[in-house]
């Protein structure tokens, strides 16, 4: 009976899952920026030279221009972003009280312009909402990042760091295998990130465009061959919770740029 | 067209600036696909030109090498007060400007 | 038989030889008929133009390239233009800057893109006419990962 019983036990151990159970942060926490050439690194800490600051200006645009039913613009109730939106991407994603679930910087975004605007909501890699979003991320800039995990959003945040851990595609590769256990060592040409969203959204060269971390999910999902959600499904809002926690104390380094 | 440019806002007379331009355009080649697989067609900023007090010190013509979202940098040399003017055409006929102003001394 | 395959190594040499060398003057064809495109057919010296920009790219999406010509830069003794050439990409002609004297410093810089591994030439036209040329060899890799998003 008791090496039956030690079977079944060393059995179920040799078949359970790569332990989601005690997610590791990195050590040393290190930005995406440090992985990068110099080249990249002088593109994104020289503000001229850096493409995502023309997303920023645009931003600043749209940030006093009337939206909507309401005629009301951003600055109608938020006054001037420097001081309103301080702080703010560096606790997202959040709970929305209102609707009672999780969103994004995005989706707080677009929930403003439905509720406050009586406006459209913004796509996903428009103009606009990655103009916004950038503009107001930009806002906290070199603050650390800081998302509190509570009774709240606890299940959004295992929901998050299942999804981190979960082999998917072809390739059956799970977000840690890279970034993980194999952050700072080379892929081809490229040296593995430890994968965090401080910077976002970013310039990436590859797509000579300016993209938001969804973008980049989906970027991922096709590098190991999965099936890609879209960008703005509730599965990428609790993994950029994950994320945000795994990088908290991190600066957000918006707009930030990337190869 | 948005677009950023940076010039020193004084300078002395004679000295050498940098003035510095940056264009939101995708620059688009030609040889991409959409997700139809439809040609995008070409349409690229094709040439710019930069006048200082009218007259022109920099002209650049720019086809698909030139990377999205075109940044250039060049230089001149401050003679008088006045006022820079960038102008720009693609190919699909849509001009972009922009201006700054400059106070030389001396 | 020894005479036999004598006899046709030395055929395909004389009948290869050709072959070989019109590829290597293909080669050097295709930059010299590049240039005179720019040039008209006018000399070209190597020298005076320095080429800034990085030995392996991040991306051939947008690869940053100044571009240093030494010159007084008076009323006199200046950079007429600068025309960029990338000759493994479709278009190889990327850009031609006009200078002149009122320019104070013969320098550009901007990104451009690269389609391969290749060598990025840079001609000067100075005001007497005369060209110039410099090079830089820049290495172009693909992403680690695809990126289809």
């Amino acid at each position: 009976m008791h090496l039956r019983l030690s079977a079944v036990l060393f059995f179920f151990f040799l078949v359970s899952p790569v332990s989601a159970a005690e997610p590791k942060r990195p050590s040393p926490l290190k930005s995406g920026a440090e992985f990068a050439s110099a080249d990249i690194r002088a593109m994104q800490t020289d503000d001229f030279a850096n493409p995502g600051m023309l997303w920023v200006a645009r931003g600043e645009t749209l940030w006093r221009e009337p939206a909507g039913n309401s005629g009301k613009s951003c600055a109608s109730c938020h006054r001037d972003a420097r001081d309103s939106m301080k702080g703010v991407a560096a606790r997202y994603p959040a709970i929305d009280p209102g609707a009672a679930r999780l969103v994004n910087l995005e989706g707080r975004i677009n929930t403003c312009r439905s509720r406050q605007q009586q406006a459209e909501p913004l796509q996903y890699e428009s103009e606009e909402l990655l103009a916004l979003s950038a503009y107001v991320a930009h806002q906290s800039r070199s603050m650390p990042l800081k998302v509190v995990i509570d009774m709240q959003n606890r299940r959004n945040f295992e929901r998050g760091r299942d999804f981190y851990y979960r082999r998917l595609g072809q390739m059956n590769l799970s977000c840690a295998q890279c970034h993980e256990r194999n952050w700072g060592r080379r892929l081809l040409n490229e040296t593995i990130s430890q994968g965090h969203g401080n910077a976002y959204p970013i310039y990436r060269l590859e797509w000579q465009n300016m993209g938001s971390l969804h973008r980049r999910f989906r970027s991922c999902l096709h590098g190991v061959r999965a099936e890609m959600l879209p960008a703005g499904h509730p599965d990428y809002i609790d993994l950029e919770l994950f994320l945000a926690w795994r990088a908290q104390g991190l600066p957000i380094e918006t707009p930030g740029v990337r190869r | 067209m948005l677009a950023r440019v940076l010039v020193p806002r004084e300078a002395r007379r004679g000295e050498v600036i940098q003035i510095r331009i940056s264009i939101r355009h995708p620059m688009e080649t030609g040889f991409r696909y959409d997700n139809s697989g439809r040609v995008i067609p070409k349409n690229v900023i094709n040439s710019l030109v930069c006048r200082y007090n009218g007259v022109a010190i920099f002209r650049a013509e720019m086809g698909s090498g030139i990377a999205a979202n075109p940044q250039l940098q060049f230089y001149t040399v401050a003679q008088a007060s006045g006022e820079f003017v960038f102008e720009w055409v693609d190919d699909a006929g849509q001009r972009g400007a922009e201006r700054a102003v400059i106070t030389v001394t001396g | 038989m020894p005479t036999r395959r004598r006899f046709l190594a030395t055929l395909t040499a004389i009948a290869g030889a050709p072959l070989v060398a019109r590829a290597a003057l293909a080669q050097t064809d295709g930059r010299e008929s590049l240039i005179r495109q720019v040039t008209g057919g006018a000399p070209v010296t190597a020298g005076r133009v320095k080429l800034d920009t990085p030995t392996l790219a991040d991306n051939g999406h947008s690869v940053p390239l100044r571009v240093i010509v030494e010159s007084p830069m008076t009323a006199t003794d200046y950079v007429r233009s600068v025309t960029l050439l990338a000759e493994r990409n479709p278009r190889p002609i990327v850009a031609t800057f006009s200078l002149g004297p009122r320019a104070g410093r013969a320098e550009v810089f901007t990104r451009i893109r690269l389609a391969d591994t290749q060598e990025v030439l840079a001609l000067a036209q100075l005001s007497d006419g005369s060209y110039w040329s410099g090079t830089a060899k820049v290495i172009v890799t693909e992403l680690a990962c695809l990126d289809g998003s």
